[in-house]
């Protein structure tokens, strides 16, 4: 028999530090994988950011560099800038860059800078204990929120990906989710098709991963993975919304004429979600 | 012909793995590990079909995956 699975080599053995269950795990294998099967993990360098995900440099077997909170894409743009052969990418959560890093993300995806931004988006700020994020879903509890978000007190949660794919800069966005192994297939193609395009030239990539936060949702990890499917895919649809050529067929159009285009997510082949009703944004 | 193996001291009992199985062979051992959680096993490995699905879902990298004539999914 021979092996057909096993910790990819752009994973350090190094045991990880991610509550039980936590789909951290699973996204950082998936980056590793595709780092593999690339044949780039020599030449990439990844940048840690603020968060449970904290300690990536430790998991990562390629350079690293740690960023401090929400500066990630900052901070891969000058070392990008610096290192113009190098493979560059950020891996942030819900709150480093849809919150206090909100600045920094929409500057590089706007200058369709050359990297890639793993996204991981669990609806929750995880290190610091549960507190809301952008992305906390309307209803949802959370320590900041001990009734549920609510519209008119805590703001509508952010879709990063719609909200990035009204700039021209983004050559591909995609939102996938990891909840079962159907979907990790698909979010391994996501990855790397983004790294594809940042191999390629074509730009800014970035790729958001519906994840889980057992320990602050209150959920078993098997429970959270089930949560994610049922509330987080309806508001969060799945799907390739920028790919490098529905963006090639935008350049010289007009921007207002080509972003009126882009927003709904397209499903991936058959093994996407179709894109999700929005009847529950007002409710 | 497929086989599973666990890297018992690594794993979190978190039970993802048991959870997509589609053989249902997947169980919590009676017994903790140095961390003190109760890793999982397969009980009857001849049902193993190599389908890999627990080691996708693994966040904590303990399961590797043997097959005859398998295709690898990532080694
Ligand atoms: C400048 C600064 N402000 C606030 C914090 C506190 N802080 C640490 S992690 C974090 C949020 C992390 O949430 P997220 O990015 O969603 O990552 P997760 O832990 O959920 O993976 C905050 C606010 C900090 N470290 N630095
Ligand atoms: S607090 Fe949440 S995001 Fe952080 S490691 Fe634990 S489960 Fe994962
Ligand atoms: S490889 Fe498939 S059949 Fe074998 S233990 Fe894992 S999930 Fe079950
Ligand atoms: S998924 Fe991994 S960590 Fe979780 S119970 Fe199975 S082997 Fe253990
Ligand atoms: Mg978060």
């Amino acid at each position: 028999m021979r092996q057909i699975f096993g910790r990819p080599a752009s994973l350090t053995d190094v045991p990880m530090h991610y509550c039980p269950g936590c789909t951290h795990g699973i996204i950082h294998r998936l980056v590793a994988e595709v780092m593999d099967e690339l044949g780039i993990r020599e030449k990439t360098i990844g940048i840690a950011s603020v968060g449970c995900s904290v300690f990536a440099y430790e998991y990562f077997n390629c350079d690293m560099q740690q960023a401090s909170h929400g500066r990630a894409p900052a901070v891969a743009t000058g070392i990008k800038r610096v290192w113009p052969d190098r493979v560059v990418f950020t891996y942030q959560g819900d709150g480093d860059l849809a919150s206090i890093g909100a600045g920094e993300i929409v500057h590089a995806a706007a200058r369709g800078e050359n990297i890639t931004v793993i996204f991981v988006n669990n609806a929750v700020y995880g290190m610091t204990g549960g507190q809301m994020a952008p992305t906390t879903l309307l209803g949802q509890k959370t320590t900041t929120t001990p009734l549920g978000r609510e519209a008119r007190r805590n703001g509508m949660p952010v879709r990063v990906v719609e909200l990035l794919s009204q700039l021209d800069g983004p050559a591909y966005l995609a939102r996938v989710s990891v909840h079962n192994p159907k979907m990790v297939n698909t979010a391994k193609r996501a990855i790397r098709a983004a790294f594809q395009a940042q191999l390629d030239g074509r730009g800014f990539s970035l790729v958001e991963v519906l994840s889980t936060c057992p320990t602050n949702w209150g959920l078993t990890p098997v429970e959270a993975l089930k949560w994610l499917e049922d509330n987080m895919i309806p508001y969060y649809p799945l799907g390739e919304v920028r790919t490098p050529s529905s963006a090639s067929r935008q350049a010289g159009v007009p921007a207002a004429a080509s972003t009126a285009t882009a927003p709904t997510p397209a499903a991936f082949g058959a093994t996407g979600t179709a894109p999700a009703t929005r009847g529950k944004e007002g409710e | 012909m497929a086989r599973v193996t666990f890297n018992e001291q690594r794993c979190k009992s978190c039970e993802l793995c048991v959870s997509v199985c589609p053989q249902g062979i997947i169980f919590l051992a009676d017994e903790i590990n140095l961390k003190g959680f109760h890793p999982a096993r397969v009980t009857e490995m001849d049902k193993c079909t190599g389908c890999a699905f627990c080691a996708r879902m693994c966040p904590d990298q303990v399961i590797e995956v043997f097959a005859e004539g398998g295709k690898p999914v990532h080694a």
